[in-house]
């Protein structure tokens, strides 16, 4: 299908440049360029990786579980919340710079006082990754339900729709489009977040992992932890991207980029 | 033919109706006064040039603006300001791109009031008898232009209020297309009579369509003069032949230059 070769001719040109840098890498150390304690050539950060396996695993599931929390809670909050400063008249004149406010607070300043109120658990991580997402869906959704196609809003009035019909037939169609990019930025500050959360107070996670193998001197296990996120921030980028071409038919072809 | 009609209660009345905007001496008047009606089963169209406030008048009868003054009446009630009394059909198709061609009849049909297994039964049955039977579940982007109007107008026609607002329908399309979507409203308008009223910029069109034509005039718009189309329905091509075609084409088209030049 013509689909499935644009996907393939969209693919492997970054894939290649990866596997080539990944090499030079991979040979920069074999020469003996750059010292081994400093920075590991891959091939010992997958032979560690796969050394401390299980032990990886766990803290690998234990971000999983932050990220998909926090991703999951996020949505809903981002989503809901665009539907009620939308739905409620002046509710966004009123809230919106107070939004923005938030953002301009450094996630790594609020996750102390988090961990202050609320303790170790994972009430605390699970918010701050909340309060991370939340914001990118909020915007996109804001804007989609507001700048719908003007004639296609004249034609319902024309014909007499009420308000709920409204929102329901024109507004939330239109911004799903736009919910979908707000969930793509989201899903890549849903992994980040959850290991800064993770720095800042557990013995679970990727984060605590790094940071323990960091204080330890142990750059194998550093890279390796960081080489997971990576992927897990891919993984999740890939499913939203998915659920979007599942949600979306009614684009022409053209249209879909 | 329209002696009979004129003693019924006109399907609409716009009665004097003014729209100002703005206030004071920036203050600019769109509507100077309109007064005229469509009867029954009648089919007006209102020529004038462009920027004559038609769109404004098709707002303040859809009920989206109120007037500055004058009253609206559709069916023998007053509905100035009021929505949900006629059925339109705008110039751009306005389907909804992620519902199915069906899926937006029905919309349109449920939202004008009829439940939705009726709306489903008449959009399948009317579907096929326009041909699109097999476009039914596709969505509209892969309709060509004068497929979506068509679509555009079956949605008007199936909603059970009794005036059509048709707003320059055939605009965007090409000419040939244009006069092959003419000819085929009209045939199955001729079948299923409804009041229609149709804004439009071409005298051919309003000719070829109407029982009736209003003349406007632009900024601010009154009514320069009413013509009733003789023609006998069912019409056909000859019309174009016909002598008193060309006699009123060319008086209205005097008419509109004049009002221009003043």
């Amino acid at each position: 299908m013509g689909n499935k070769k644009n996907v393939w001719s969209k693919i492997w040109p970054p894939a290649t440049l990866m596997i080539v840098l990944l090499a030079g890498w991979q040979i920069a150390a074999y020469l003996e360029l750059f010292e081994q304690w400093l920075l590991p050539s891959p091939f010992s950060i997958v032979e560690e990786a796969i050394q401390v396996w299980p032990r990886l695993l766990d803290h690998t599931k234990a971000t999983v579980q932050l990220t998909l929390i926090g991703f999951v809670g996020g949505s809903a909050v981002g989503f809901v919340l665009a539907a009620l400063l939308h739905l409620i008249p002046g509710a966004r004149t009123a809230v919106y710079p107070l939004l923005v406010l938030t953002q301009n607070v450094p996630v790594i300043a609020i996750a102390p006082i988090l961990t202050m109120l609320l303790g170790w658990g994972l009430l605390p991580k699970a918010l701050l990754v909340i309060m991370v997402c939340f914001f990118p869906i909020t915007v996109a959704m804001l804007n989609g339900l507001t700048n719908t196609d003007a004639q296609l809003r004249n034609y319902l009035q024309m014909i007499g729709i009420r308000r709920f019909r409204l929102f329901w037939h024109l507004e939330l169609p239109h911004a799903i489009v736009h919910l979908f990019s707000g969930l793509k930025i989201a899903a890549s500050y849903s992994v980040l977040s959850a290991v800064v959360a993770e720095w800042l107070g557990t013995n679970k996670g990727l984060g605590a992992f790094m940071l323990i193998s960091s204080k330890g001197f142990l750059p194998d296990r550093v890279f390796a932890a960081v080489f997971i996120i990576v992927a897990l921030s891919l993984s999740l980028f890939g499913l939203v991207t998915l659920a979007e071409r599942l949600v979306i038919r009614w684009r022409p072809e053209k249209e879909v980029k | 033919m329209s002696s009979g009609i004129e003693n019924e209660r006109p399907t609409l009345q716009v009665q004097r109706i003014r729209q100002k905007f703005g206030k004071g001496k920036a203050a600019k008047e769109v509507l100077a006064g309109l007064t005229f009606s469509v009867a029954d089963g009648e089919f007006v169209s209102i020529i004038g040039p462009s920027g004559s406030g038609k769109t404004t008048l098709f707002q303040v009868i859809g009920g989206l603006e109120r007037p500055s003054e004058g009253e609206v009446w559709i069916g023998g009630k007053e509905t100035t300001g009021q929505r949900g009394h006629i059925s339109y059909m705008p110039q751009q198709s306005s389907l909804l791109p992620w519902e199915t061609v069906a899926g937006n009849i029905e919309l349109s049909l449920s939202i004008s009031g009829i439940d939705r297994k009726e709306a489903k039964s008449s959009t399948q049955e009317w579907l096929e008898r326009i041909g699109l039977q097999e476009y039914a579940d596709a969505y509209p982007h892969v309709l060509s232009g004068g497929m979506q109007q068509r679509v555009s107008f079956l949605r008007a026609l199936l909603a059970p209020q009794q005036l059509m607002l048709l707003d320059e329908p055939f605009g965007a399309l090409d000419a040939l297309t244009r006069l092959h979507m003419q000819q085929w409203l009209m045939s199955i308008w001729e079948q299923n009579r409804r009041s229609v009223l149709l804004v439009t910029h071409s005298i051919e069109e309003a000719l070829i369509l109407s029982d009736r034509i209003i003349v406007m005039s632009a900024s601010p718009a009154v009514v320069l003069d009413e013509f009733i189309i003789p023609f006998e329905r069912p019409r056909r091509e000859e019309i174009w032949n016909d002598p008193r075609f060309n006699e009123l084409k060319q008086h209205i088209y005097r008419l509109l230059q004049n009002s221009a030049e003043e």
